[in-house]
């Protein structure tokens, strides 16, 4: 009994890597712009799909397209942000929300015109390996996605860290006056921030087509679950973000099995909402 | 017979004692002022007396009503009306619509109150203006507003907090002519924080002195503006 | 802008509104069924829009989780009347109630622990999403599987029961919306209006003077909870069917207040005016769109395409909302000097 437990477990713990990085998108972007991305979802969904197209056009494995798809992403991010969410400095938040919303339904429809409403995948030759580690059975995509996503958001975080850019980004989140004070130039550091969400969102997308078939309307859940990942976790906090990924992902799995699957997400929103009551900056954010 | 009394009022903001066991009393139909350098603690009592934030320690009552755990909108019940420093029309609102949400205070039927929010524009000379956006204002009629809007609660006491910040002179003169007026024809106590010590010294019956968080001096004003340690916090020792 | 609706029509609007009425209250006699199923979903988002601007243009509290109340309603006032033999007018107030308690529930849970905003606005997802779970499990009221009702007799007029045709639907949405516009109005131009204008502009100088901000946001937010709710029953009844996927959802709660947010929140007629300009595109998108489609090209969705384009460019161009701009265009609202 312990092993199944066990195999869900490590199971939810690499797919929440995964969830965990795409939250990571969202948390930038909020952090930052202070935008709720409400096409988050849907911007995970064109990853998927991009990835897709890799592989079959070229045979990509997505890992592989990882850099692609980030880079499309991110400069599709610059140029939303740009062009279109600037605009949306100051505006109240219901008006942000339905444009966002609106957005979030172009992008579901043009994958819907463009891909048909079918479940898609991509199947990798490597798709029913598995390693036997003690007691416990892992697939072996989920230890290559739950690796990458790793990887990738390492590589975020010393970006974060180190490069002048990345502070110069985080600056803007955290003080803006004072950014626009010293000269940054807060409109161009948006839309890299915004880039750099998309194209995390993006990648996340990239590696979930491991785990999960894609189709257009697959991205309401993620959206949802992105945003619990993020308050749990506390917005503008990385390492909560994948920690709360994490966390959502075993207790998902975990809940899997005590009770019905169907009923799974049901503890990610009872999660949400003490969190929301008791401590919303979230388990790592900086408190408000 | 006092109107407001404070005693051993105290509030500590995590390091710092911003307020620190301080007393005074406003009387009747008085008209104080808290004066002090900056970050003497001024607006933080004014916002302890008018509920904005909680005190740790000490008793604030107006007429013998306790009202140092009540609410803000039930210590405006209770007779106490204030201004904010920084300015606070509605601003979507018109001039007359912002004085009549003061004046819908206790007063059930519209008609009435909008009758009392005639009364106190004219006062004011805010009734030229009364169809403007309170936003569009210039900011001497904002703090006029504010004012007007303030007294359609029928304050037993007004609490001004540095009202006359920004304005020149003239305009400073007509405030204060039109506080004393109030003051004397509708019986309205006021407590006032200022730096602007023109006002100060025409308006003030009685000044209490903070420094620190403390109050160091208190009493008439020409007794006050020669006593050796309020010149001390204001100019420094080698001033005195 | 706000006070223009405060004081007495202009002799303009007047003219137009009267048109408008009478156009529609004749509009069953000269329309095709088609036709009158897109009036009704124009009349039915535009009484919705009414119920959620009253908690986000009165109380300042958005919510995208207003599905929640809309199937309580819905799921109370059918249970009551398959189950019961009750009347959905009885299940109106059931309903109101049950949605009111949660409602409640919800605005109090925000104000005592300060959250607004964004987080007030999860704080909603995540109740309506908690309740759509929860009722896809719920045998009792036919869990994801679906609630029916019983269809009557379409020639009926039972307004008792609320079987009969789509006309009968007609005017009763009709009469609803009509009756919100007069409760919405008469609310704002009498005394608590003014207190939550007053708080909707600046909270703690509201409280400064007086007005008890919790007690005046928290009868918001049950009102607009209430009438959702009272809603719900009716689309309950004209739809015969209740899933909980359909009517629990994000796209539920976003439907409702997509129309008052294209025609401006926080005044009275832009929820009615967003409603008559988001249905009809949409329709008019899907008429546009099949001569496409019939020439073969695969283009399921590209209807959404353009109606999210559309959407997006009247957030750009129009922050406000529609109606507000329309009311300047037209002079449709009274000068400000008409009041003394």
């Amino acid at each position: 009994m312990l092993d199944v437990y066990l195999n869900q477990i490590v199971s939810g713990v690499l797919t929440g890597l995964v969830y965990g990085l795409s939250a990571l998108g969202l948390s930038v972007i909020f952090g930052v712009c202070r935008i709720i991305n409400f096409a988050h979802g849907e911007m995970m969904v064109v990853g998927m799909y991009l990835a897709l197209m890799l592989f079959r056009w070229a045979g990509l494995d997505p890992l592989l397209s990882i850099p692609i798809v980030g880079g499309v992403l991110f400069a599709a991010g610059y140029a939303l942000q740009g062009g279109l969410i600037n605009r949306l400095i100051g505006v109240p938040e219901h008006m942000q929300f339905i444009m966002l919303a609106a957005l979030a339904i172009v992008i579901v429809s043009s994958c819907l015109m463009i891909f048909g409403p079918d479940l898609q995948n991509a199947p990798l030759s490597y798709a029913y390996d598995s390693y036997q580690i003690g007691p416990i059975l892992v697939d072996k995509v989920k230890i290559m996605a739950g690796g990458a996503a790793l990887v990738v958001a390492a590589l975020l975080a010393a970006f974060f860290r180190w490069t002048y850019l990345g502070k110069a980004i985080r600056a803007c989140g955290d003080n803006l006056t004072g950014a626009v004070v010293i000269g940054l130039n807060v409109k161009r550091l948006y839309a890299l921030a915004f880039g750099i969400g998309a194209g995390c969102i993006g990648v996340a997308g990239c590696i979930l087509l491991l785990l999960v078939d894609v189709q257009p309307y697959l991205a309401t859940d993620y959206t949802l679950l992105a945003f619990v990942i993020v308050i749990v976790g506390g917005l503008g906090s990385l390492a909560g973000a994948l920690i709360a990924g994490v966390l959502i992902g075993v207790s998902e799995a975990v809940a899997g099995l005590l009770v019905q699957p169907s009923l799974k997400s049901v503890f990610s929103f009872a999660l949400l909402i003490l969190v929301l009551l008791l401590r919303p900056q979230g388990l790592f954010g900086r408190q408000a | 017979m006092s109107a407001l009394s404070v005693r051993h009022l105290s509030k500590r903001f995590r390091g710092l004692q911003a307020v620190n066991s301080v007393s005074f009393e406003v009387p009747d139909r008085g008209i104080v002022a808290l004066i002090g350098p900056n970050g003497a603690g001024k607006t933080t009592t004014f916002n302890l007396i008018a509920g904005a934030i909680r005190a740790d320690g000490g008793e604030i009552s107006l007429d013998g009503l306790r009202l140092d755990r009540l609410p803000p909108h039930r210590i405006c019940a209770a007779g106490v009306a204030r201004t904010f420093q920084l300015v606070r029309p509605f601003g979507e609102l018109d001039v007359a619509d912002n004085v009549l949400v003061g004046c819908l205070h206790g007063e059930r039927d519209i008609g009435r109150a909008r009758d009392a929010a005639r009364d106190i524009l004219q006062k004011l000379g805010l009734w030229e203006q009364r169809r403007r956006l309170a936003s569009s204002l210039t900011l001497p009629d904002r703090k006029r507003l504010e004012v007007a809007r303030a007294l359609g609660t029928r304050p037993k006491i007004l609490l001004l907090d540095e009202v006359m910040a920004g304005l020149r002179p003239v305009e400073t003169d007509q405030m204060v002519a039109f506080f004393r007026a109030i003051n004397r024809d509708l019986g309205v106590t006021i407590l006032l924080t200022e730096h602007v010590m023109r006002a100060v010294m025409a308006l003030a019956q009685h000044i209490v002195v903070l420094n620190h968080g403390e109050k160091i001096a208190e009493g008439a004003p020409q007794q006050v503006v020669r006593d050796p340690a309020v010149l001390e916090c204001y100019l420094g020792e080698e001033a005195v | 802008m706000i006070r223009a609706w405060l004081g007495p029509i202009p002799p303009r609007a007047r003219i137009l509104l009267l048109i408008v009425l009478v156009l529609l209250l004749a509009a069953p006699w000269f329309v095709d069924t088609y036709v009158l199923s897109v009036l009704i979903i124009v009349l039915y988002v535009a009484y919705m829009g009414q119920a959620w601007n009253i908690m986000m243009g009165f109380a300042g509290l958005l919510s995208i989780g207003h599905a929640l109340y809309f199937g309580i309603g819905a799921y109370t006032g059918a249970v009551l009347y398959m189950n019961f033999g009750v009347s959905p007018w009885i299940g109106m107030i059931a309903g109101g109630l049950l949605a009111a308690v949660a409602g409640a529930i919800i605005g109090a849970l925000g104000f005592r622990f300060r959250i607004t905003g964004v987080y007030f606005a999860l704080l909603t997802i995540a109740f309506a999403e908690f309740a759509r779970i929860l009722m896809d499990n719920f045998a009792y009221t036919g869990a994801s599987g679906g609630f029916f009702i019983k269809l009557g007799d379409p020639h009926a007029f039972d307004l008792w029961n609320l079987r009969g045709s789509p006309v009968m639907f007609y005017y009763l949405w009709l009469a609803f919306v009509i009756g919100a516009l007069l409760l919405c109005r008469g609310l704002l131009s009498s005394r608590l209006g003014y207190f939550w204008l007053a708080i909707r502009e600046d909270q703690e100088a509201a409280q400064a003077l007086g007005i008890n901000v919790f007690r005046y946001k928290m009868g918001a937010v049950v009102l607009s909870a209430a009438l959702t709710a009272v809603g719900g029953v009716i689309y309950a009844f004209y739809n015969n069917n209740l899933f909980p996927a359909t009517t629990f959802n994000v796209g539920r709660s976003v439907e409702m207040l997509l129309g008052a947010t294209i025609g401006g929140v926080g005044t009275l007629m832009g929820p009615i005016v967003g409603a008559f300009i988001l249905t009809p595109m949409g329709e008019g998108l899907t008429i546009l769109v099949q001569p496409l489609q019939q020439g073969g090209l695969h283009l399921d969705g590209i209807k959404q395409v353009f109606y999210g384009l559309a959407v997006i460019a009247i957030v750009v161009f129009q922050r406000r909302g529609v109606w507000p701009w329309l009311a300047r265009l037209f002079h449709l609202e009274s000068r400000r000097d008409d009041r003394s």
